[in-house]
């Protein structure tokens, strides 16, 4: 699917104080593989376009899609999504796209999953398409944010207490949710050596994030001994 | 300059090939790394990009837009070997 097509905002709902995640629907929609993101246009009175990309953070819902946006400071298309674009409104999207850093359910090596801030979006969208299997893999997601009201998709982590198939585990960088055990600071070594989840046992590891926080994470990854070509990586620049 | 993966540019791309592009392989011909199109570096300035080899830096290839023309430069840049059904 190469072209332009429109999509309807039908809902925007909160991730954390700044962060929403847009509810889209898109007649026709293929259906996509976790992981995949959508290109977004926004074509201004004088013509003037922009595009950005996000991450599709959940499965398909029939012709609805997600996805969550982190409003940059100065952005000029995040804070129009997050705070401006009405609900009923149209704007353009291309997708879904990508066909390297996603999931596929027919896979059975265990799952590691680094996230970094909202790095996390493509990296739920995994974790749900694992939960919607009846049987699956081990998935585990370790999510590094700053502090914990910043955290995304809540009530689907939240979910996962008490399971050990599917688990995730938080890795605060400047201040720790209260009983957290972890020293804060930023994702080392010892964070990202897991049972189950060790170069012997073959992960596939998808790392998500910021630039710095993706090299520091694959770089880890691969010092531990996961072969690089497991270690899939998506860098937002 | 801020480094992006090939996945990012799994958009334009799709303006010109028929396939899902970032999934094909590219084996580098300065250094023999076969890595993904979607793993290549990406470096982004205003319209354009330059796709480099994850491990040697080398061009794979450099993409612009300028209006309504679509530029796609594989320069020296090396073979993709693209999985098809069939």
């Amino acid at each position: 699917m190469s072209g332009w097509t429109v999509a309807r905002l039908v809902a925007r709902t909160k991730e954390s104080d700044t962060a929403r995640t847009l509810h889209l629907q898109v007649p026709g929609w293929p259906g996509h593989l976790a992981g995949q993101h959508i290109d977004v246009r926004l074509t201004a009175d004088d013509g003037y376009q922009a595009v950005r990309s996000y991450s599709l953070s959940a499965p398909a819902d029939g012709d609805q899609v997600a996805i969550s946006v982190q409003p940059a400071p100065y952005g000029e298309v995040s804070p129009y999504l997050v705070e401006e674009f009405p609900e009923g409104a149209d704007i353009e999207v291309r997708g879904p796209l990508g066909g390297w850093f996603v999931w596929r359910p027919d896979r059975t090596e265990p799952v590691l999953l680094v996230a970094g801030g909202s790095g996390v979006a493509p990296l739920v969208a995994m974790l749900r398409a694992r939960l919607a299997l009846p049987d699956g893999p081990a998935f585990r997601l370790v999510y590094s944010l700053r502090r914990p009201q910043e955290r995304w998709f809540g009530d689907s982590l939240d979910a996962l207490d008490g399971r050990s198939d599917v688990a995730v585990d938080y890795a605060y960088t400047r201040e720790a949710a209260p009983g957290a055990t972890r020293p804060v600071g930023r994702v080392r070594q010892e964070d990202l050596l897991i049972d189950g989840f060790t170069p012997a046992q073959r992960p596939l590891c998808f790392v998500c994030g910021p630039t710095a926080f993706v090299e520091h994470c694959a770089d880890i990854l691969v010092a531990l001994g996961h072969r690089p070509d497991r270690v899939r990586t998506e860098r937002f620049g | 300059m801020p480094v992006q993966d090939g996945n990012a540019l799994a958009g334009p791309l799709s303006e010109v090939f028929a396939v899902e592009v970032t999934s094909a392989w590219r084996l580098c011909p300065g250094c023999g790394t076969d890595s993904t199109v979607g793993a290549l570096r990406v470096y982004t300035m205003g319209t354009a990009a330059v796709a480099r080899c994850p491990h040697c830096g080398e061009i794979a290839f450099r993409l612009a837009r300028h209006a309504e023309t679509l530029w796609l430069d594989f320069g020296g840049g090396g073979a993709l070997r693209i999985p098809v059904t069939g």
